[in-house]
């Protein structure tokens, strides 16, 4: 007997030259099984993925959890009464807290999630990164959070120029003097808020781990890629899967120190000695998520079959030396989308549950 | 005992290299392929030695010479630790 093909929603369709990881991980949705139904949830009615042609079936606006969780979770039942949600897929940072209170409500709608619990998002936060080094053996580069200006002066006793200011859920920028830090520091509070996290800078080359957490200290999966082209923002604009077993033990490190529940993303710099330093973790699925699929290991399939209360497939080894290279186009988008998602905040392209 | 990162490095025959560990590529000449490959089998230095002999036609100091300094090369790019010495 085939099981019945899934509802999925997926957040974070904006597909800039730093994208969201939803279009990536619809697409490897549609591979996992192409007859469930996508759903993007979408922040804007101009993100890219929203018109990608046969991503989704279905489209919806929804609000910044800033604008409070009743808004949020009133327009996720909206959502759920027209479509038939199974599962939802978040793939932002910001919106990760939100989905995590909502989850008891919205299981008893009969959406499931796949997510870690508040208190592993915590963990891993780049706060709290010093202590989850110090609980998971993997070593971590001097860090400090500070929450004004008269911190930051004295923080170069801790941590020495040059290093990062980074904001507590994105962006990094290096500083090299006082000044510069002051500059960083009043821009990622703008856009971020406080606190503050200064992070020590690691001489070395850039690797990533996409992986799924199975909750219990074990992983479903993970695909480790190094970056072979890095854009100005910092962004892996193409990769290569490696193996190395340094590196899989970091994961793994990662994995059982927090008991990981859900997507995530390991980003470690190795130094000339070939020693790997945790930069920071992202609770989600990372933009060249793809790249899993390619390797061998479907994670967004396998993150969707667990939500909904399935086994997860059973992945073997992932394929070494799996490649991409990310591709700006100019695609033709339909005005009529458009004009559905100004006017309505949605665009239905199906009635009956079937493909776009 | 050679190292098992050489044993691991994709040698195609037109001489593209990867290396799994680091994400690296790059290209060798056809004396570079035929020293990884020989390597990666595990020969000793006097088996290397011979085997570019066979394959080449350069006087022994000249193939020892170019041995040592692909081997310097390699230790350079972390493929091979920076103390390596090849068995003799």
């Amino acid at each position: 007997m085939t099981q019945k093909p899934l509802t999925i929603a997926v957040t974070g369709l904006n597909a800039t030259d730093n994208p969201a990881p939803g279009v990536g991980v619809l697409r490897a949705l549609r591979l996992g099984d192409p007859e469930s139904r996508l759903v993007g949830l979408a922040y804007d009615a101009l993100d890219a993925g929203i018109y990608a042609d046969g991503l989704t079936s279905d489209v919806f606006l929804i609000p910044y959890p800033s604008q409070g969780l009743e808004a949020f979770f009133s327009r996720l039942e909206y959502v759920h009464d027209k479509v038939g949600l199974d599962v939802i897929i978040p793939t932002l940072d910001a919106e990760l807290p939100s989905f995590i209170d909502l989850e008891p409500r919205l299981r008893q709608l009969g959406i499931r999630l796949f997510l870690p619990t508040r208190e592993q998002l915590d963990l891993r936060s780049k706060a709290r990164l010093v202590d989850l080094g110090r609980k998971s053996g993997i070593v971590v580069p001097a860090t400090a959070v500070v929450s004004d200006v008269e911190e930051l002066g004295r923080v170069h006793e801790k941590v020495p120029y040059p290093f990062f200011v980074k904001g507590v859920f994105y962006g990094a920028t290096l500083a090299s003097t006082y000044e510069e830090a002051v500059h960083a520091f009043y821009k990622v509070v703008s856009q971020w808020g406080l606190p503050v996290v200064v992070q020590a800078t690691v001489r070395g080359e850039e690797f990533n781990v996409v992986g799924v957490g199975d909750g219990k200290g074990g992983l479903v999966g993970a695909v480790p890629m190094k970056k072979m082209v890095i854009t100005d923002k910092g962004k892996g604009w193409a990769g290569i899967t490696v193996r190395d077993p340094a590196l899989a033990e970091v994961t793994q490190a990662f994995v059982k120190a927090t008991s990981w529940r859900g997507p995530f993303e390991v980003e470690a710099m190795r130094d000339a000695e070939g020693r790997y330093h945790l930069i920071e973790v992202n609770p989600r699925f990372p933009a060249w998520t793809f790249l899993s699929c390619a390797a061998g290991m479907n994670l967004p399939h396998a993150v969707a079959e667990l939500a909904a209360g399935r086994p997860a497939p059973v992945f073997g080894d992932y394929k070494v030396g799996s490649m991409f290279v990310r591709i700006a186009i100019d695609q033709v988008a339909s005005f009529a989308d458009f004009q559905h998602m100004v006017t309505l905040g949605e665009v239905a392209r199906t009635t009956n549950g079937g493909q776009p | 005992m050679i190292n098992q990162r050489v044993r691991d490095l994709a040698l195609s025959d037109t001489g593209f290299v990867f290396d799994p560990y680091s994400g690296a590529t790059f290209t060798v000449n056809p004396t570079g392929l035929c020293i990884l490959r020989a390597l990666a089998e595990g020969l000793a230095r006097p088996d290397v030695v011979r085997r570019l002999r066979e394959s080449f036609d350069a006087p022994p100091a000249e193939v020892e010479a170019d041995l040592d300094d692909f081997l310097h090369l390699l230790g350079q790019q972390g493929v091979l630790p920076q103390d390596f010495h090849l068995d003799t």
